[in-house]
């Protein structure tokens, strides 16, 4: 079966300075890449999860994959369909198809519309006369767990976990097969979290929608991907199943964002390893391996050559861009976590 | 730098001990009881975590102490004793000597903690108004503090605006700056919540580090459960404003005593060692706090609700030696274990 998504050697491009500028003050490359070459597929149902710190170019992938950025080169397909370079009434037909959840909860919402107007604005986007909007908005609060009377409430009503529930009954509006989330739960407290990714997974499960979930918290990543995909500096290092990255990290800047992750746990001995410096910028991209400034088993060589990806023993799903990968078990120390009893 | 400054208060009180503070916000709805009966006590050189979820009173506590309270906020009843003087009893100018120099704090977006016209070096030496020296002497020290944060070249760094840093950075400059005048207790309101996990590892190591070299104690206030367990040695949880739980970090992690707790500390997803696909929550929304209010806060939203906890508030029990938690399930008499 031909994947529900394809990206191939996505690019994309922002200008940093205009032409003029850039021929005054002698800039031949007035650009900054993004998105470098980022190539994934993702099937019906499945979750894939994208990694990474601030401006590793997690959030301008979906929204070049939604079509709000037209990505400088690469292909995107869609149900086996190419979607780049489409007109926007083309593109519309397959926007029913594919939906996104912003990262912030309750400023992707209109403040002047109700959460019932908010609701039918799909249906009235795109046509869609057959289905009465009305009973249709009544359809996605139930589905969302939200009280009917929620549906005359205007944003600045909602807490950020309703404001978020909403934002899921939007996307959810045109019965898509592909959910983008850009960071559903940044802002959210534990509680609340559990509950929008609960009912992701609730969905995911009755509906059979494929989801793209963009975030920093792996212990998140952990416990809702099939797959995840580790971004820095625009590329994917390490993309592979969830339970193996998290078993077996390959790549040194994975292994240090698994070990950044503060342990609710006092007790935890954790081997830290703590990464230093901060992300390069993409104006100054590092010669060779683009890690190898901030890696702590850097060679001579690897400031010299650029990785190609290499595939992880026998599994060609798990794979990673370093010339070094790590080798046995990577573990963080292992513990009785006393369960609270009642 | 100034012998004898940080050993000022030297009787066995603790540095920071809050009693009974009740605090509300006037609104068109009605009084807001932000922060009922809240006691804490911050002991010399001790990191202090206050954990809670959104809306749960803890930056209004922070606020509080500082005395950067909205004009619409009146504390109706309690004490506030900060080396054993009464902060709210305190001619306003001698609070404000206090800040900036035994108080300091770092807020959650470094950005605006920083002001933007204003160079770093302006900023770092205006800091130090309080303390002796000359110009030249306080650039000095604002250099080598910047160093120490691990500012790369802060020799020329030092004239830059607050723009020309990324997150992190400003935030080793928002340390720097409150760490500057070596103050006796430092309020951290959420400092690493707006980075990401590589860099909120290195900033919680930095404070951890600076906490034990200038001997300051640090009231940290996060939602985030693992930077508390990883910097704090006391833990003081809140619930729609008030203090539920409060006892050393190990003991709240490893044996939570009141319902909320655990149910907090289940629902963080880095706790679940199995790989899962649905994952805890507390169902239910915190109360409104508007309004006077009977009986324990999170009855609504608690399992082991039973008859009392409807009309009375429960008194705070003594859970093990420095543990104590407000739940009536923890009364020596309720016969109902816990």
């Amino acid at each position: 079966m031909s994947p529900l998504l394809s990206v191939r050697d996505l690019r994309v491009r922002f200008r940093t300075m205009g032409p003029l500028k850039a021929l005054a003050t002698g800039v031949r490359q007035p650009f900054i890449d993004a998105v470098c070459g980022v190539s994934f597929e993702l099937r019906k149902g499945e979750t894939l999860g994208l990694v990474g710190e601030s401006g590793s170019g997690k959030s301008t992938v979906a929204r070049a994959i939604m079509g709000l950025r037209p990505p400088t080169s690469g292909s995107i397909a869609f149900e086996g369909q190419e979607i780049t370079g489409l007109s926007p009434a083309e593109r519309k037909l397959y926007l029913r198809r594919m939906a996104m959840m912003f990262q912030d909860p309750i400023g992707s919402l209109s403040p002047r519309l109700t959460v019932r107007s908010l609701l039918m604005e799909p249906f009235h986007i795109h046509g869609m006369k057959d289905r009465d909007a009305a009973t249709e908005a009544d359809r996605l609060l139930g589905l969302v767990g939200l009280p009917a009377d929620f549906g005359r409430r205007y944003p600045h009503q909602l807490s950020g976990g309703q404001a978020r529930r909403v934002g899921v009954a939007r996307a959810l509006a045109l019965d898509p097969n592909l959910i983008v989330a850009d960071e559903p739960t940044a802002g959210l407290d534990v509680s609340v979290q559990g509950e929008v990714l609960n009912l992701l997974a609730r969905l995911q499960d009755q509906l059979g929608i494929a989801i793209l979930i963009i975030t920093h918290n792996l212990n998140v990543v952990r416990h809702i991907t099939d797959r995840m995909a580790i971004m820095y500096l625009g590329r994917f290092v390490e993309v592979g199943p969830t339970e193996h990255i998290f078993r077996q990290p390959r790549h040194p800047y994975t292994e240090a964002l698994l070990s950044a992750n503060p342990e609710p746990d006092p007790d935890a001995v954790i081997d830290r390893i703590e990464i230093k410096g901060e992300v390069p910028s993409l104006l100054k991209r590092p010669s060779g391996c683009e890690f190898h400034t901030r890696c702590r088993y850097a060679r001579e060589m690897c400031a010299k050559v650029f990785p190609e990806p290499s595939q992880s023993g026998s599994d060609p799903a798990h794979s990673f861009k370093c010339h070094f990968p790590l080798e046995g078990r990577w573990q963080r120390a292992e513990r009785s976590l006393v369960s609270p009893t009642v | 730098m100034m012998p004898g400054v940080i050993n000022q208060h030297s009787s066995g009180a603790p540095l920071l001990r809050v009693r009974g503070l009740d605090l509300d916000f006037g609104s068109p709805r009605g009084r807001v009881h932000a922060l009922r009966g809240v006691s804490l006590d911050v002991s010399a050189g001790e990191v202090v975590g206050i954990v809670g979820e959104s809306g749960s009173g803890k930056s209004t506590l922070a606020y509080t102490l500082m005395g950067l309270l909205a004009e619409n906020a009146e504390v109706t009843g309690g004490e506030i004793l900060f080396e054993g003087r009464d902060l709210l009893r305190m001619a306003p100018a001698a609070r404000r000597d206090l800040l900036g120099n035994r108080l300091s704090m770092i807020f959650q977006d470094p950005m605006t903690g920083l002001n933007p016209v204003r160079t770093i070096e302006r900023q770092m030496i205006d800091a130090q108004h309080h303390q002796p020296g000359s110009r030249r002497e306080k650039r000095d020290r604002a250099v080598a503090m910047l160093a120490r944060v691990g500012i790369p070249d802060p020799q020329s760094r030092i004239g830059g605006y607050p723009h020309e840093f990324s997150g992190g950075m400003r935030q080793r400059i928002c340390i720097a700056m409150a760490l500057l005048v070596r103050p006796a207790l430092l309020i951290a309101d959420e400092p690493t919540t707006a980075l990401d996990a590589t860099l909120e590892v290195q900033i919680i190591h930095l404070l951890k580090d600076l906490q034990k070299e200038i001997g300051c104690s640090i009231l940290f206030v996060s939602h985030h459960l693992g930077t508390v367990a990883e910097l704090c040695d006391q833990v003081a949880v809140m619930y729609a404003g008030e203090v539920i739980e409060h006892g050393p970090v190990r003991d709240i992690f490893r044996n939570p005593a009141h319902p909320y707790t655990r149910a907090l500390l289940e629902c963080d997803p880095g706790r679940i060692r199995q790989k899962t696909r649905l994952l805890p929550t507390i169902p239910g929304e915190v109360p409104g706090l508007v309004g006077s209010q009977r009986g324990c806060i999170f009855r609504q939203r608690c399992g082991y609700a039973f008859a009392p906890c409807a009309d009375e508030r429960p008194a705070e029990y003594s859970v093990g030696a420095a543990q104590g938690a407000r739940c009536h399930l923890l009364a020596p008499t309720s016969g109902v274990p816990a």
